[in-house]
Protein backbone atom coordinates (compact mmCIF):
# COMPACT_ATOMS: atom_id res chain seq x y z
CA UNK A 1 0.00 0.00 0.00
CA UNK A 2 1.16 3.27 -0.82
CA UNK A 3 -0.34 6.50 0.55
CA UNK A 4 -0.48 9.89 -0.81
CA UNK A 5 0.74 12.63 1.54
CA UNK A 6 -1.50 14.94 2.69
CA UNK A 7 -2.48 17.92 0.72
CA UNK A 8 -5.35 20.66 -0.37
CA UNK A 9 -7.09 19.69 -3.72
CA UNK A 10 -8.36 22.92 -5.68
CA UNK A 11 -10.06 22.05 -8.95
CA UNK A 12 -10.47 25.65 -10.41
CA UNK A 13 -13.04 25.78 -13.31
CA UNK A 14 -10.68 28.14 -15.71
CA UNK A 15 -6.94 28.84 -16.19
CA UNK A 16 -7.47 31.94 -14.37
CA UNK A 17 -8.33 31.21 -11.10
CA UNK A 18 -5.45 28.26 -11.30
CA UNK A 19 -3.17 30.89 -12.27
CA UNK A 20 -4.03 33.09 -9.32
CA UNK A 21 -3.78 29.39 -7.29
CA UNK A 22 -0.30 28.98 -8.25
CA UNK A 23 0.78 32.55 -7.60
CA UNK A 24 -1.15 32.39 -4.15
CA UNK A 25 0.66 29.71 -2.59
CA UNK A 26 3.81 29.52 -4.58
CA UNK A 27 6.30 26.68 -3.83
CA UNK A 28 3.76 25.35 -1.85
CA UNK A 29 1.69 24.14 -4.79
CA UNK A 30 1.92 21.74 -7.60
CA UNK A 31 -0.25 21.63 -10.61
CA UNK A 32 -1.74 18.09 -11.80
CA UNK A 33 -3.59 16.94 -14.80
CA UNK A 34 -3.80 13.25 -15.24
CA UNK A 35 -2.52 12.06 -12.18
CA UNK A 36 -0.14 9.29 -14.01
CA UNK A 37 3.54 10.72 -12.66
CA UNK A 38 2.45 13.11 -10.20
CA UNK A 39 0.99 11.01 -7.79
CA UNK A 40 3.51 7.98 -8.03
CA UNK A 41 5.67 10.59 -7.26
CA UNK A 42 3.91 12.00 -4.47
CA UNK A 43 3.59 7.92 -3.20
CA UNK A 44 7.14 7.77 -3.40
CA UNK A 45 8.06 10.38 -1.40
CA UNK A 46 9.45 12.97 -4.48
CA UNK A 47 6.97 15.70 -3.78
CA UNK A 48 4.82 17.06 -1.11
CA UNK A 49 2.83 19.63 -1.99
CA UNK A 50 0.28 20.94 0.39
CA UNK A 51 -1.59 22.35 -2.44
CA UNK A 52 -2.67 20.20 -5.58
CA UNK A 53 -4.02 22.14 -8.44
CA UNK A 54 -5.81 20.11 -10.46
CA UNK A 55 -6.78 20.93 -14.12
CA UNK A 56 -9.45 18.57 -14.58
CA UNK A 57 -12.28 20.89 -14.59
CA UNK A 58 -10.94 23.50 -16.96
CA UNK A 59 -13.05 22.80 -19.96
CA UNK A 60 -11.58 25.30 -21.72
CA UNK A 61 -7.84 23.57 -21.47
CA UNK A 62 -9.38 20.08 -23.32
CA UNK A 63 -9.75 19.30 -27.15
CA UNK A 64 -8.04 19.30 -30.36
CA UNK A 65 -8.79 22.44 -32.79
CA UNK A 66 -7.43 21.85 -36.71
CA UNK A 67 -6.31 25.14 -37.49
CA UNK A 68 -6.94 27.20 -41.15
CA UNK A 69 -3.40 26.81 -41.94
CA UNK A 70 -3.40 23.25 -41.75
CA UNK A 71 -1.60 23.39 -38.06
CA UNK A 72 -3.21 22.07 -34.43
CA UNK A 73 -3.79 23.48 -31.60
CA UNK A 74 -3.91 20.64 -28.89
CA UNK A 75 -5.14 21.47 -25.58
CA UNK A 76 -2.77 20.61 -22.56
CA UNK A 77 -5.79 18.03 -20.24
CA UNK A 78 -6.50 16.35 -23.85
CA UNK A 79 -5.97 12.77 -23.38
CA UNK A 80 -3.08 10.59 -24.69
CA UNK A 81 -5.57 8.24 -26.01
CA UNK A 82 -7.60 11.04 -27.50
CA UNK A 83 -4.32 12.53 -29.04
CA UNK A 84 -3.78 8.94 -30.61
CA UNK A 85 -6.98 8.48 -31.68
CA UNK A 86 -7.70 11.48 -33.22
CA UNK A 87 -7.85 11.68 -37.43
CA UNK A 88 -6.74 14.80 -37.63
CA UNK A 89 -3.62 14.39 -35.48
CA UNK A 90 -2.54 11.18 -37.24
CA UNK A 91 -3.16 13.12 -40.80
CA UNK A 92 -1.03 16.46 -39.76
CA UNK A 93 0.70 14.59 -37.25
CA UNK A 94 1.39 11.27 -37.75
CA UNK A 95 4.83 10.89 -35.31
CA UNK A 96 2.57 12.59 -32.69
CA UNK A 97 -0.24 10.16 -32.75
CA UNK A 98 2.14 7.40 -32.39
CA UNK A 99 3.75 8.86 -29.77
CA UNK A 100 0.70 9.03 -27.29
CA UNK A 101 -0.49 5.83 -28.83
CA UNK A 102 2.86 3.72 -27.15
CA UNK A 103 2.50 5.80 -23.95
CA UNK A 104 2.31 3.22 -21.06
CA UNK A 105 -0.89 1.52 -21.20
CA UNK A 106 -4.65 2.07 -22.07
CA UNK A 107 -5.64 3.35 -18.72
CA UNK A 108 -2.87 5.39 -18.27
CA UNK A 109 -3.56 7.16 -21.70
CA UNK A 110 -7.34 7.40 -20.91
CA UNK A 111 -5.82 9.31 -17.83
CA UNK A 112 -2.71 11.26 -18.82
CA UNK A 113 -2.88 14.53 -20.96
CA UNK A 114 -0.53 15.86 -23.46
CA UNK A 115 0.73 18.67 -21.77
CA UNK A 116 1.46 16.60 -19.04
CA UNK A 117 3.61 14.48 -20.88
CA UNK A 118 5.42 17.55 -21.93
CA UNK A 119 6.03 18.13 -18.43
CA UNK A 120 7.00 14.87 -17.13
CA UNK A 121 9.21 14.86 -14.22
CA UNK A 122 12.32 13.03 -15.58
CA UNK A 123 13.37 9.85 -14.59
CA UNK A 124 16.09 7.61 -13.01
CA UNK A 125 16.46 4.31 -11.25
CA UNK A 126 17.63 5.77 -8.36
CA UNK A 127 15.04 8.42 -7.86
CA UNK A 128 11.96 6.37 -8.89
CA UNK A 129 11.52 4.56 -5.79
CA UNK A 130 10.27 4.23 -2.03
CA UNK A 131 11.28 6.65 0.01
CA UNK A 132 12.43 3.49 2.34
CA UNK A 133 14.74 2.31 -0.70
CA UNK A 134 16.47 5.72 -1.71
CA UNK A 135 17.14 6.24 2.35
CA UNK A 136 18.93 2.92 2.32
CA UNK A 137 20.96 4.22 -0.24
CA UNK A 138 21.46 7.27 0.94
CA UNK A 139 19.64 9.60 -1.41
CA UNK A 140 20.69 10.61 -4.51
CA UNK A 141 21.79 14.26 -5.95
CA UNK A 142 17.99 14.70 -7.35
CA UNK A 143 16.58 14.83 -3.91
CA UNK A 144 17.80 14.43 -0.37
CA UNK A 145 21.02 13.84 -1.17
CA UNK A 146 24.50 15.09 -2.42
CA UNK A 147 25.78 12.11 -4.43
CA UNK A 148 24.82 10.70 -8.10
CA UNK A 149 24.60 6.61 -8.29
CA UNK A 150 24.99 7.22 -12.36
CA UNK A 151 28.31 9.02 -13.14
CA UNK A 152 30.81 8.65 -9.79
CA UNK A 153 31.58 11.99 -8.55
CA UNK A 154 29.29 13.58 -10.65
CA UNK A 155 28.12 17.08 -9.91
CA UNK A 156 24.81 17.68 -12.20
CA UNK A 157 21.88 15.38 -12.02
CA UNK A 158 21.69 12.73 -15.26
CA UNK A 159 18.01 11.75 -14.62
CA UNK A 160 16.24 11.06 -18.67
CA UNK A 161 13.48 12.94 -19.98
CA UNK A 162 11.23 10.37 -20.48
CA UNK A 163 8.09 11.68 -22.33
CA UNK A 164 7.29 9.90 -25.60
CA UNK A 165 5.68 12.77 -27.34
CA UNK A 166 8.75 15.59 -26.37
CA UNK A 167 10.84 14.35 -29.25
CA UNK A 168 7.86 14.19 -31.86
CA UNK A 169 6.89 17.56 -31.27
CA UNK A 170 10.59 19.11 -31.23
CA UNK A 171 10.53 17.76 -35.36
CA UNK A 172 7.15 19.35 -35.77
CA UNK A 173 8.87 22.57 -34.87
CA UNK A 174 5.96 22.70 -32.22
CA UNK A 175 5.57 25.46 -29.47
CA UNK A 176 3.87 25.44 -25.72
CA UNK A 177 2.12 28.19 -24.32
CA UNK A 178 2.53 28.79 -20.88
CA UNK A 179 -0.23 31.02 -18.20
CA UNK A 180 1.66 32.33 -15.38
CA UNK A 181 0.65 35.64 -13.04
CA UNK A 182 2.68 37.81 -16.01
CA UNK A 183 -0.14 36.45 -18.72
CA UNK A 184 0.88 33.68 -21.33
CA UNK A 185 3.63 33.35 -22.96
CA UNK A 186 4.66 31.07 -25.97
CA UNK A 187 7.96 28.41 -25.85
CA UNK A 188 9.69 26.61 -28.46
CA UNK A 189 9.78 22.98 -27.73
CA UNK A 190 12.65 22.84 -28.90
CA UNK A 191 13.78 25.69 -26.83
CA UNK A 192 12.45 24.33 -23.85
CA UNK A 193 15.11 22.20 -22.21
CA UNK A 194 18.08 22.44 -19.75
CA UNK A 195 20.58 19.83 -18.85
CA UNK A 196 19.66 19.49 -15.65
CA UNK A 197 17.80 16.76 -14.44
CA UNK A 198 16.49 18.07 -11.46
CA UNK A 199 14.09 20.17 -13.39
CA UNK A 200 15.05 20.08 -17.34
CA UNK A 201 12.41 23.02 -18.62
CA UNK A 202 13.18 26.22 -18.92
CA UNK A 203 9.45 27.75 -17.57
CA UNK A 204 9.35 27.49 -13.80
CA UNK A 205 7.43 24.90 -11.99
CA UNK A 206 4.16 27.27 -10.96
CA UNK A 207 3.60 27.76 -14.93
CA UNK A 208 0.75 26.27 -16.14
CA UNK A 209 0.97 24.96 -19.46
CA UNK A 210 -2.15 25.29 -21.56
CA UNK A 211 -1.91 24.08 -25.37
CA UNK A 212 0.25 23.29 -27.61
CA UNK A 213 0.85 24.56 -30.97
CA UNK A 214 1.99 22.70 -34.27
CA UNK A 215 2.57 24.41 -36.93
CA UNK A 216 1.44 23.83 -40.51
CA UNK A 217 3.73 20.62 -41.75
CA UNK A 218 5.00 20.17 -45.41
CA UNK A 219 3.10 19.03 -48.54
CA UNK A 220 5.54 15.86 -48.64
CA UNK A 221 5.39 15.28 -44.30
CA UNK A 222 6.24 11.86 -43.02
CA UNK A 223 6.84 11.51 -39.15
CA UNK A 224 7.06 8.18 -37.13
CA UNK A 225 7.86 6.96 -33.84
CA UNK A 226 10.34 4.26 -32.48
CA UNK A 227 10.09 3.11 -28.98
CA UNK A 228 12.26 0.48 -27.67
CA UNK A 229 10.78 -0.92 -24.02
CA UNK A 230 10.66 -4.13 -21.85
CA UNK A 231 7.61 -5.14 -22.51
CA UNK A 232 4.49 -3.93 -25.10
CA UNK A 233 2.88 -1.88 -22.73
CA UNK A 234 3.05 0.47 -19.39
CA UNK A 235 6.71 0.83 -19.36
CA UNK A 236 8.73 4.12 -20.05
CA UNK A 237 10.81 4.58 -23.11
CA UNK A 238 14.65 2.41 -22.50
CA UNK A 239 14.78 4.55 -25.81
CA UNK A 240 12.82 6.55 -28.25
CA UNK A 241 13.55 8.11 -31.63
CA UNK A 242 11.20 11.20 -33.69
CA UNK A 243 11.49 11.27 -37.40
CA UNK A 244 10.61 13.96 -39.41
CA UNK A 245 11.08 13.73 -43.34
CA UNK A 246 9.92 16.13 -45.85
CA UNK A 247 9.88 14.89 -49.41
CA UNK A 248 9.09 16.59 -52.49
CA UNK A 249 6.58 15.69 -55.26
CA UNK A 250 8.89 12.94 -56.35
CA UNK A 251 9.64 11.60 -53.35
CA UNK A 252 13.59 12.68 -52.80
CA UNK A 253 13.99 14.37 -49.38
CA UNK A 254 14.24 17.78 -48.79
CA UNK A 255 14.63 18.05 -45.15
CA UNK A 256 14.83 15.88 -42.64
CA UNK A 257 15.23 15.43 -38.55
CA UNK A 258 15.63 12.96 -36.05
CA UNK A 259 15.36 13.90 -32.22
CA UNK A 260 15.86 11.37 -29.20
CA UNK A 261 14.75 10.62 -25.85
CA UNK A 262 15.23 8.23 -23.03
CA UNK A 263 19.02 9.62 -23.19
CA UNK A 264 20.01 12.26 -20.73
CA UNK A 265 17.83 15.03 -18.80
CA UNK A 266 17.02 16.77 -22.34
CA UNK A 267 15.64 15.41 -25.49
CA UNK A 268 18.81 15.05 -27.73
CA UNK A 269 18.52 15.79 -31.32
CA UNK A 270 20.75 14.00 -33.43
CA UNK A 271 23.29 16.35 -35.98
CA UNK A 272 23.51 16.27 -39.51
CA UNK A 273 20.45 13.93 -40.37
CA UNK A 274 19.32 16.58 -42.97
CA UNK A 275 22.80 16.73 -45.20
CA UNK A 276 22.55 13.31 -45.10
CA UNK A 277 19.42 12.36 -46.18
CA UNK A 278 18.75 15.42 -48.31
CA UNK A 279 18.38 14.24 -52.51
CA UNK A 280 17.64 10.89 -51.44
CA UNK A 281 14.84 9.32 -53.41
CA UNK A 282 12.63 6.92 -50.81
CA UNK A 283 12.22 3.51 -51.82
CA UNK A 284 16.04 3.43 -53.13
CA UNK A 285 19.20 1.51 -51.76
CA UNK A 286 20.81 4.85 -51.88
CA UNK A 287 17.89 6.07 -48.93
CA UNK A 288 18.36 3.08 -47.20
CA UNK A 289 22.08 3.48 -47.22
CA UNK A 290 21.85 6.86 -46.26
CA UNK A 291 19.18 6.01 -43.71
CA UNK A 292 22.19 3.38 -41.93
CA UNK A 293 24.71 6.66 -41.96
CA UNK A 294 22.31 8.47 -40.21
CA UNK A 295 21.56 5.34 -37.69
CA UNK A 296 25.63 5.31 -37.08
CA UNK A 297 25.18 9.40 -36.64
CA UNK A 298 22.84 8.26 -33.82
CA UNK A 299 25.02 5.55 -32.68
CA UNK A 300 27.72 8.06 -31.81
CA UNK A 301 25.81 10.71 -30.50
CA UNK A 302 23.38 9.03 -28.39
CA UNK A 303 24.96 7.80 -25.26
CA UNK A 304 22.03 5.59 -22.96
CA UNK A 305 23.45 5.59 -19.73
CA UNK A 306 22.84 3.49 -16.47
CA UNK A 307 20.32 5.94 -15.54
CA UNK A 308 16.90 4.10 -16.61
CA UNK A 309 16.09 0.53 -16.13
CA UNK A 310 17.24 -1.74 -18.99
CA UNK A 311 21.35 -2.42 -19.50
CA UNK A 312 22.98 0.29 -21.19
CA UNK A 313 25.14 -1.51 -23.72
CA UNK A 314 21.99 -3.17 -24.67
CA UNK A 315 20.30 0.29 -25.16
CA UNK A 316 23.33 1.25 -26.81
CA UNK A 317 22.61 -1.30 -29.67
CA UNK A 318 19.72 -0.18 -29.52
CA UNK A 319 19.95 3.13 -30.91
CA UNK A 320 20.54 2.74 -34.41
CA UNK A 321 18.68 0.12 -34.95
CA UNK A 322 15.19 1.90 -34.03
CA UNK A 323 16.68 4.78 -35.87
CA UNK A 324 17.63 3.03 -39.23
CA UNK A 325 14.15 1.57 -38.76
CA UNK A 326 11.63 4.39 -37.75
CA UNK A 327 13.39 6.43 -40.45
CA UNK A 328 12.39 3.75 -43.03
CA UNK A 329 9.20 3.52 -41.52
CA UNK A 330 8.23 7.23 -42.29
CA UNK A 331 9.51 7.11 -45.51
CA UNK A 332 7.04 4.48 -46.40
CA UNK A 333 4.51 6.37 -44.01
CA UNK A 334 4.31 3.63 -41.60
CA UNK A 335 4.92 3.77 -37.90
CA UNK A 336 5.40 3.24 -35.05
CA UNK A 337 8.21 1.35 -34.76
CA UNK A 338 8.10 -1.14 -31.43
CA UNK A 339 9.69 -4.61 -31.32
CA UNK A 340 6.46 -6.02 -29.66
CA UNK B 1 -12.02 16.05 5.12
CA UNK B 2 -14.78 16.88 2.43
CA UNK B 3 -18.09 15.62 1.46
CA UNK B 4 -18.04 13.52 -1.28
CA UNK B 5 -21.07 12.28 -3.57
CA UNK B 6 -19.91 9.24 -6.02
CA UNK B 7 -22.49 7.35 -8.20
CA UNK B 8 -21.35 3.68 -8.08
CA UNK B 9 -22.77 1.29 -10.21
CA UNK B 10 -25.56 3.57 -10.70
CA UNK B 11 -25.99 4.11 -7.16
CA UNK B 12 -25.15 7.93 -5.41
CA UNK B 13 -23.60 6.96 -2.30
CA UNK B 14 -22.28 9.93 0.04
CA UNK B 15 -19.28 9.71 2.13
CA UNK B 16 -16.76 11.73 3.15
CA UNK B 17 -12.88 11.34 3.26
CA UNK B 18 -9.53 13.47 3.27
CA UNK B 19 -8.31 15.37 -0.02
CA UNK B 20 -5.51 12.84 -0.53
CA UNK B 21 -7.53 9.35 -0.39
CA UNK B 22 -7.56 7.67 -3.49
CA UNK B 23 -10.62 6.63 -5.41
CA UNK B 24 -9.57 3.67 -4.91
CA UNK B 25 -8.96 3.36 -0.72
CA UNK B 26 -12.80 5.43 -0.54
CA UNK B 27 -14.33 2.51 -2.77
CA UNK B 28 -12.52 0.01 -0.48
CA UNK B 29 -12.39 1.56 2.89
CA UNK B 30 -15.37 3.66 2.85
CA UNK B 31 -17.74 2.09 0.80
CA UNK B 32 -16.36 -1.42 1.43
CA UNK B 33 -16.06 -2.43 -2.36
CA UNK B 34 -13.13 -4.67 -2.18
CA UNK B 35 -13.35 -6.25 -5.62
CA UNK B 36 -10.98 -3.20 -7.11
CA UNK B 37 -7.66 -4.64 -5.71
CA UNK B 38 -4.99 -2.46 -4.18
CA UNK B 39 -1.91 -4.40 -6.03
CA UNK B 40 0.98 -2.18 -6.57
CA UNK B 41 -0.57 0.94 -5.81
CA UNK B 42 1.30 3.26 -8.44
CA UNK B 43 0.07 2.54 -11.72
CA UNK B 44 1.50 -0.44 -13.15
CA UNK B 45 -0.44 -3.40 -12.78
CA UNK B 46 -4.14 -2.47 -13.23
CA UNK B 47 -5.84 -4.49 -10.77
CA UNK B 48 -7.40 -1.07 -9.36
CA UNK B 49 -9.21 -0.41 -13.04
CA UNK B 50 -12.27 0.96 -12.77
CA UNK B 51 -14.57 2.66 -15.41
CA UNK B 52 -15.10 6.12 -15.00
CA UNK B 53 -17.82 7.34 -17.47
CA UNK B 54 -17.28 3.97 -19.20
CA UNK B 55 -13.48 4.51 -20.15
CA UNK B 56 -10.89 2.27 -17.66
CA UNK B 57 -9.05 4.26 -15.69
CA UNK B 58 -6.69 3.23 -12.58
CA UNK B 59 -8.29 4.32 -9.24
CA UNK B 60 -5.09 3.94 -7.19
CA UNK B 61 -3.88 7.20 -9.33
CA UNK B 62 -7.33 8.92 -9.42
CA UNK B 63 -8.25 10.95 -6.26
CA UNK B 64 -11.96 10.38 -5.09
CA UNK B 65 -12.74 14.10 -5.87
CA UNK B 66 -11.79 13.97 -8.63
CA UNK B 67 -14.29 11.27 -9.38
CA UNK B 68 -17.28 13.68 -8.31
CA UNK B 69 -19.86 13.78 -11.50
CA UNK B 70 -18.25 10.75 -13.21
CA UNK B 71 -20.47 7.32 -13.89
CA UNK B 72 -17.87 4.88 -11.71
CA UNK B 73 -18.59 1.07 -12.58
CA UNK B 74 -16.62 -1.19 -10.32
CA UNK B 75 -16.31 -5.21 -10.93
CA UNK B 76 -18.82 -5.33 -8.17
CA UNK B 77 -21.61 -3.62 -10.47
CA UNK B 78 -21.12 -5.82 -13.84
CA UNK B 79 -23.72 -8.27 -12.72
CA UNK B 80 -26.07 -5.94 -11.49
CA UNK B 81 -25.32 -3.93 -14.44
CA UNK B 82 -26.52 -7.09 -16.67
CA UNK B 83 -29.60 -7.71 -14.86
CA UNK B 84 -31.05 -4.30 -15.17
CA UNK B 85 -30.21 -3.97 -18.94
CA UNK B 86 -32.56 -6.98 -19.28
CA UNK B 87 -29.66 -9.89 -18.99
CA UNK B 88 -30.01 -13.07 -17.62
CA UNK B 89 -27.23 -14.32 -15.13
CA UNK B 90 -23.70 -12.75 -14.21
CA UNK B 91 -22.41 -10.35 -16.96
CA UNK B 92 -21.21 -12.32 -20.40
CA UNK B 93 -17.80 -11.58 -19.76
CA UNK B 94 -17.78 -12.55 -16.39
CA UNK B 95 -19.60 -15.91 -17.21
CA UNK B 96 -16.92 -16.63 -20.05
CA UNK B 97 -13.78 -16.07 -17.41
CA UNK B 98 -15.89 -18.44 -15.27
CA UNK B 99 -16.19 -21.04 -17.85
CA UNK B 100 -12.96 -20.77 -19.50
CA UNK B 101 -10.82 -20.81 -16.17
CA UNK B 102 -9.74 -17.22 -16.79
CA UNK B 103 -7.84 -17.45 -13.25
CA UNK B 104 -5.29 -18.52 -11.15
CA UNK B 105 -5.32 -16.67 -8.06
CA UNK B 106 -7.93 -14.26 -9.33
CA UNK B 107 -5.81 -11.07 -8.00
CA UNK B 108 -5.83 -9.45 -11.50
CA UNK B 109 -9.57 -10.36 -12.51
CA UNK B 110 -11.71 -8.08 -11.45
CA UNK B 111 -9.64 -5.44 -13.38
CA UNK B 112 -9.17 -7.87 -16.32
CA UNK B 113 -13.06 -7.82 -16.58
CA UNK B 114 -13.53 -4.41 -16.20
CA UNK B 115 -10.81 -3.55 -19.35
CA UNK B 116 -12.49 -6.52 -21.31
CA UNK B 117 -15.90 -4.47 -20.63
CA UNK B 118 -15.00 -1.71 -21.72
CA UNK B 119 -13.46 -3.11 -25.12
CA UNK B 120 -16.81 -5.01 -25.88
CA UNK B 121 -18.57 -2.09 -25.56
CA UNK B 122 -16.69 0.37 -27.71
CA UNK B 123 -16.15 -2.58 -30.53
CA UNK B 124 -18.43 -5.16 -31.02
CA UNK B 125 -15.88 -7.99 -32.88
CA UNK B 126 -12.07 -7.14 -31.70
CA UNK B 127 -9.41 -9.28 -33.14
CA UNK B 128 -7.04 -10.87 -31.00
CA UNK B 129 -4.45 -8.36 -31.19
CA UNK B 130 -6.89 -5.46 -30.07
CA UNK B 131 -7.99 -7.75 -27.28
CA UNK B 132 -4.11 -8.24 -26.38
CA UNK B 133 -3.94 -4.56 -26.67
CA UNK B 134 -6.86 -3.68 -24.46
CA UNK B 135 -5.95 -5.52 -21.99
CA UNK B 136 -2.23 -4.70 -21.93
CA UNK B 137 -2.54 -2.92 -19.01
CA UNK B 138 -3.17 -5.45 -16.82
CA UNK B 139 -1.09 -7.55 -15.38
CA UNK B 140 -1.20 -11.49 -14.35
CA UNK B 141 0.80 -12.37 -12.15
CA UNK B 142 0.45 -16.13 -12.77
CA UNK B 143 0.56 -15.43 -15.73
CA UNK B 144 -2.77 -17.19 -17.25
CA UNK B 145 -3.44 -15.06 -19.93
CA UNK B 146 -4.25 -17.63 -22.51
CA UNK B 147 -7.01 -18.13 -21.15
CA UNK B 148 -8.19 -14.89 -20.27
CA UNK B 149 -7.38 -14.04 -24.04
CA UNK B 150 -9.99 -16.93 -25.11
CA UNK B 151 -12.86 -16.03 -22.35
CA UNK B 152 -12.88 -12.18 -23.89
CA UNK B 153 -12.92 -14.21 -27.56
CA UNK B 154 -15.54 -16.34 -26.16
CA UNK B 155 -18.04 -13.64 -24.42
CA UNK B 156 -17.61 -12.00 -28.04
CA UNK B 157 -18.30 -14.78 -30.11
CA UNK B 158 -21.78 -15.56 -28.31
CA UNK B 159 -22.89 -12.28 -28.19
CA UNK B 160 -22.96 -12.52 -32.23
CA UNK B 161 -23.94 -16.26 -31.42
CA UNK B 162 -20.67 -17.95 -33.27
CA UNK B 163 -19.02 -20.92 -32.41
CA UNK B 164 -16.42 -20.31 -29.51
CA UNK B 165 -12.96 -20.85 -30.04
CA UNK B 166 -11.45 -24.31 -29.04
CA UNK B 167 -9.26 -23.53 -26.54
CA UNK B 168 -5.84 -23.69 -26.34
CA UNK B 169 -5.09 -26.45 -24.29
CA UNK B 170 -7.29 -28.52 -25.77
CA UNK B 171 -4.98 -28.72 -29.14
CA UNK B 172 -1.91 -29.23 -26.81
CA UNK B 173 -3.13 -32.70 -25.41
CA UNK B 174 -2.54 -35.37 -28.13
CA UNK B 175 -3.89 -38.32 -25.78
CA UNK B 176 -7.32 -36.78 -25.65
CA UNK B 177 -9.54 -39.64 -25.20
CA UNK B 178 -12.44 -40.24 -27.13
CA UNK B 179 -15.33 -38.15 -25.63
CA UNK B 180 -13.17 -36.67 -23.29
CA UNK B 181 -12.78 -33.56 -25.55
CA UNK B 182 -16.33 -32.71 -25.65
CA UNK B 183 -16.78 -32.86 -21.60
CA UNK B 184 -13.46 -30.70 -20.74
CA UNK B 185 -14.44 -28.23 -23.76
CA UNK B 186 -16.30 -25.17 -21.33
CA UNK B 187 -20.04 -25.45 -22.39
CA UNK B 188 -22.38 -22.72 -21.90
CA UNK B 189 -24.35 -23.79 -18.33
CA UNK B 190 -27.86 -24.29 -19.24
CA UNK B 191 -30.01 -20.81 -18.52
Amino acid sequence: MLRLPKFRLEEPTDVAGAVALMSEHGEDAMIVAGGTDLYPNMKHGLFEPKVVVSLGRIAEMRGIEALADGGLRIGATTTLAEMAQSALVQERAPALAQAASLVAGPQLRTMGTAGGNVMLDTRCQWYNQTHFWRKSLGYCLKKDGTVCHVVAGGRKCVAAASNDTAPTLMTLNASATFANDEGSRDVKIDEMWKADGIWNKEPGRGEILTSLHIPAQSKGHRGAYGKLRDRGSIDYPLFGCAVRLDLDSEGVVEDADVVCVALVARPLRIKKVAETLRGKKVGTESFAEAAKEAADLADTQAKPMDNIPGESLYRRQMVPVYVRRTLQAAAEGKGPVHHV
Amino acid sequence: MRGIELDVNGDRLETAAPDHWTLLEVLRYKLGLTGSKQGCDKGDCGACTVLVDGQPVLSCLTLAAQAVGKEITTVEGLRPMHLQSGGVGADPIQDAFDRCGALQCGFCQPGMMLSARALVAANASPSREEIQKALSGNLCRCTGYTQILEAVETAIAERVGAEAPRPAWVEDREHVREGELEARTPAKEAK
